[in-house]
C-alpha cells in the first residue's frame, strides 16, 4: 500500500482519478472503467438472452403451440444462442481480462488503451442492431445461431443483412480486444515475471487471444461469403451455381469449433485462480496445466467435422475427425486430475467463489463426458440434433464456462468493490443456481437419448414429463440469477471492509494493491513477490 | 519509449495474422473443391471432355443406375430414359434424360450431377453431358437431353454398381437478372 501510494506520486503525468459524469464512461481509456463496462455490458445480455431461454422453455412446458407462433420460436432460439454466444460469455471474459490481466503481471493498463475504449464501444451497437431485428418485417434471424445456409441465404428473413453487419462487428471488437490482451501479455509483463511465472487466468487468455485471431476472421470471411451469395449473385453456397452447401459447414465449424475453446479456456484459468486459493495449496502441476491449455487450443482446428458427421463424411474423415475428439480429453483430464489434486489434502474453506469453482469442476466434466459420447461417430448418427447435444453444451457452458465466470466475479469482487461478499445471499445464489441448472440441463440427456429433436416449438407426448421438469429448473435457474444481479448491487454499494489481500490463501499480484484497486495500479513496475503462483 | 514500438511491432503482425485468416477463410472455397476433386469426396465428377476408349474390359461388369431429382419448387418434369444401364469398364455408354417445361412461361435450368459412392466419382467420365450447359425449355416445350460417358478401367474391383443423380435446379431468377454470359460453368 505504501509503495504504491509512492510510485503514484513519483509519477508526474499521474492522473489522480477518473473524469466526471458520462464523458468517463465514453473516453475512458482506463482498463478497470472498461473493464466494468464490459462486465455490465454482458450481465445486461444474460438477462436478455435469458429471458429468451425462458420463453424458450415456457413454450415448452407442455406439448401443443401455447405461446408463440413456431416462426417467433424459431427466431428466440436463434437470438438466445447469439446473444448468449458473443454477447454475454465472450465480452465477460474479455471484462475479467481487462480488470485482471494488468493488475496479474503489473502492468499499468492495457497495452493499446485507445483501441481498448474502441473496442468495447463497438458492441452496444452491434447487438442494438442484433435486437432490432426482432422488430423488422420478417422477423429476428430464425435459422439456429450455427445460421446454417441455404436457410440463412436462400431461406432468410430480410434482417438476416443486420445480422451479418451485426456479426462483423463483434468479430472486430473481439479481434481487437484478443490484439490487446496479446500486446499487454507478451510486452508489459513486470521485470522478473518470465512466462513461465504468468498467473494461468493470463496463459489461458493469452492462448484464448490467439485462438480468436485465428478463427473470427472465419466467421467474417462466411458471413461475408452469404452476404455476397444473398445480394451479389455469386453461389458459395449455392448448388444450381456450382457451390456447395456443406461448404457452409465446414468454414462455419472451422470457426465454431475453436470458438467453443474460446468460451471454457478463460474459465479454466479462473478456476485455476480460485482452488489454489480456496485449497491454500500452490497449484498443482502449473506447467502441464499451461502445456494441457496448448495442447487444447492446437487440436481444436483439427476437430471441426466432428459437428457434421451426418453429413455424409467419407469414412476416414469420421474416423479422423472422432479419434482427434477424442483425443481432447486427454489435455481436458490432466487439468481436472490437477484441479483435483490441488485440493486433495488441502485445507478446503467453501465460501461462494470455491462453491462455483467446485461446481464448474463437477459439471464441466459431465459435460466433456457427455461431449465425448457425442464424439463416437456411429452413436452420433441417432445423438446428432437431438437435446443430448442441448444437454451437453448447455453443461460446458452454463456450469461451465457461465459459473466460472460468476466464480471469477465472486472472487474479484472483493478487489473491485473494496467490500466482502454477502456471503449467505452468495450462498444462497449457488445452491439455487446449482439445483436449478441440474433440474434445467439434466433431462434433456434423456429426452434427448429418447430422439426429441432440438429448435422445435412442440414434441410427441412422451417428452412431455421431462420437458416440464427441465422448464421449471429453468426458471428456478433464470429467477436464482436475480440474487446475483442483487448481490454484485450489494457488494458495490457496501458491505465488510475488504482488506488488500481479500481472501486467505489468495497469491499474485492483484492482491498486493489495496482494495478496492486505486484508479491507476503499478505506474512503476512492482518487485515480484518471493513465492509466484 | 522502446515498448510503444513492440507493441506497434506486434499490433502489425496480429492485424497481419487477422488478414491473413480472413483470406484464408475465402481460400478454403477452392481449397474444398480441389480437396474433393483429388479424393472425389463429395461424388463431385469432374472427368469431362474426349476420353480415349481402348476397348472395354468385357471380364466386369457395373450396373449404373440413372436418378433424377428435382430441387424444390421446380415444377418441370425431369426423367432419366433408362433407369439402369448395365456396361463394361472402358465401353462408351450414350443415354438421355427427358425434361418438360408444364408451365406457361420460359424457364432456364441447371442439373447438378453427384456420384454414389464417392469412391466411384473420380472414374466416371463424362464426354458429352447436358449438365455441361444450362438448359432453356419455353412455356410447354420438351427435351431429350444426350448423356455420353464412359467408366474407367482403374475403376476399383469391389465397385459393381454406382449412382449417377442429378439434381435439376431452377435458375430463371439468376439467369434474367444476371448477364448470361457471364455466368461461369464450373463443372
Amino acid at each position: 500500500m505504501s509503495t504504491l501510494e509512492t510510485t503514484l506520486e513519483s509519477h508526474e503525468h499521474a492522473h489522480h482519478g477518473p473524469a466526471k459524469g458520462i464523458g468517463r464512461w465514453l473516453f475512458t481509456t482506463n482498463h478497470k472503467d472498461i473493464g466494468s463496462m464490459y462486465l455490465w455490458f454482458s450481465l445486461l445480455m444474460f438477462f436478455i438472452g435469458g429471458c429468451m431461454a425462458l420463453l424458450i422453455r415456457a413454450e415448452l412446458f407442455q406439448p401443443g403451440l401455447q405461446l408463440v407462433e413456431p416462426g417467433f420460436f424459431n427466431q428466440m432460439t436463434t437470438m438466445h444462442g447469439l446473444i448468449m454466444v458473443f454477447g454475454a460469455v465472450m465480452p465477460a471474459f474479455v471484462g475479467l481480462a481487462n480488470w485482471m490481466v494488468p493488475m496479474m503481471i503489473g502492468a499499468p493498463d492495457m497495452a493499446l488503451p485507445r483501441m481498448n475504449n474502441w473496442s468495447f464501444w463497438i458492441l452496444p451497437f452491434a447487438f442494438a442492431m442484433l435486437v432490432s431485428t426482432l422488430f423488422m418485417d420478417g422477423g429476428a434471424p430464425n435459422f439456429g445461431w450455427t445460421f446454417y445456409a441455404p436457410l440463412s441465404t436462400t431461406y432468410a428473413p430480410p434482417s438476416v443483412t443486420y445480422f451479418i453487419f451485426a456479426v462483423h462487428m463483434m468479430g472486430i471488437s473481439s479481434i481487437m480486444g484478443a490484439i490487446n490482451i496479446i500486446a499487454t501479455i507478451l510486452n508489459m509483463r513486470t521485470p522478473g515475471m518470465t512466462m513461465m511465472k504468468l498467473p494461468l487466468f493470463c496463459w489461458t487468455w493469452l492462448i484464448t487471444a490467439f485462438l480468436l485471431i485465428a478463427v473470427m476472421p472465419v466467421l467474417a470471411g462466411v458471413v461475408t461469403m452469404m452476404l455476397m451469395d444473398i445480394h451479389f449473385g455469386t453461389s458459395f453456397f449455392n448448388a444450381a451455381g456450382g457451390g456447395d452447401p456443406v461448404l457452409f459447414q465446414h468454414v462455419f465449424w472451422f470457426f465454431g469449433h475453436p470458438e467453443v475453446y474460446i468460451m471454457i479456456l478463460p474459465a479454466f484459468g479462473i478456476i485455476s485462480h480460485i482452488i489454489p486459493t480456496f485449497a491454500r495449496k500452490p497449484l498443482f502441476g502449473y506447467a502441464s496445466m499451461v502445456y494441457a491449455t496448448a495442447s487444447i487450443a492446437i487440436l481444436s482446428f483439427l476437430v471441426w467435422a466432428h459437428h457434421m458427421f451426418t453429413v455424409g463424411l467419407p469414412l476416414v474423415g469420421e474416423l479422423f475427425f472422432m479419434f482427434a475428439t477424442m483425443l481432447i480429453a486427454v489435455p481436458t483430464g490432466v487439468k481436472v486430475f490437477n484441479w483435483v489434486a490441488t485440493m486433495f489434502r488441502g485445507s478446503m474453506t467453501f465460501e461462494t467463489p470455491m462453491l462455483f469453482a467446485l461446481a464448474f469442476v463437477v459439471l464441466f466434466t459431465i459435460g466433456g463426458f457427455s461431449g465425448l459420447m457425442l464424439a463416437i461417430a456411429p452413436v452420433d448418427f441417432q445423438y446428432h440434433d437431438t437435446y443430448f447435444v442441448v444437454a451437453h453444451f448447455h453443461y460446458v457452458l452454463v456450469p461451465g464456462a457461465v459459473f466460472a465466470i460468476m466464480a471469477g466475479v465472486y472472487y474479484w469482487l472483493p478487489k473491485w468493490t473494496g467490500h466482502m461478499l454477502n456471503e449467505t445471499m452468495g450462498k444462497l445464489h449457488f445452491w439455487i443456481s446449482f439445483i436449478g441448472v441440474n433440474i434445467t440441463f439434466f433431462p434433456m440427456h434423456f429426452i434427448g437419448l429418447a430422439g426429441m429433436p432440438r429448435r422445435i416449438p412442440d414434441y410427441a407426448l412422451q417428452f412431455a414429463d421431462f420437458n416440464m421438469v427441465a422448464s421449471i429448473g429453468a426458471f428456478i435457474f433464470g429467477l436464482s440469477q436475480l440474487i446475483f444481479l442483487w448481490n454484485v448491487i450489494a457488494c458495490v454499494r457496501g458491505g465488510r471492509r475488504a482488506e488488500a489481500r481479500a481472501w486467505e490463501g489468495a497469491e499474485g499480484l492483484e492482491w498486493e494493491v489495496a482494495s478496492p484497486a486505486p484508479y491507476h495500479t503499478f505506474a512503476t513496475p512492482p518487485k515480484l513477490p518471493e513465492t509466484p503462483r | 519509449m522502446s515498448i510503444h514500438a513492440d507493441n506497434r511491432r506486434l499490433v502489425r503482425r496480429l492485424v497481419l495474422g487477422a488478414v491473413l485468416m480472413f483470406g484464408f477463410g475465402f481460400a478454403l472455397v477452392p481449397l474444398y473443391d480441389v480437396f474433393c476433386e483429388v479424393t472425389g469426396l463429395n461424388g463431385k465428377i469432374t472427368n469431362t471432355g474426349p476420353v480415349v476408349v481402348d476397348g472395354p474390359d468385357r471380364s466386369r461388369q457395373v450396373k449404373v443406375r440413372l436418378i433424377a431429382v428435382h430441387n424444390e419448387g421446380m415444377p418441370w418434369t425431369f426423367d432419366p430414359t433408362d433407369n439402369v444401364i448395365e456396361t463394361h469398364p472402358g465401353e462408351m455408354k450414350q443415354t438421355s434424360f427427358r425434361a418438360a417445361n408444364p408451365t406457361g412461361r420460359r424457364m432456364v435450368a441447371q442439373a447438378i450431377p453427384s456420384v454414389a459412392p464417392a469412391e466411384a466419382a473420380q472414374y466416371l467420365h463424362k464426354v458429352n453431358c447436358f449438365c455441361f450447359e444450362q438448359q432453356a425449355l419455353l412455356a410447354g416445350e420438351s427435351i431429350e437431353m444426350p448423356l455420353l460417358f464412359v467408366i474407367d478401367k482403374k475403376l476399383p474391383e469391389h465397385i459393381r454398381s454406382l449412382t449417377l443423380s442429378y439434381t435439376l435446379f431452377d435458375i430463371s431468377p439468376e439467369v434474367s437478372t444476371a448477364a448470361m454470359a457471364e455466368k461461369e460453368q464450373s463443372l
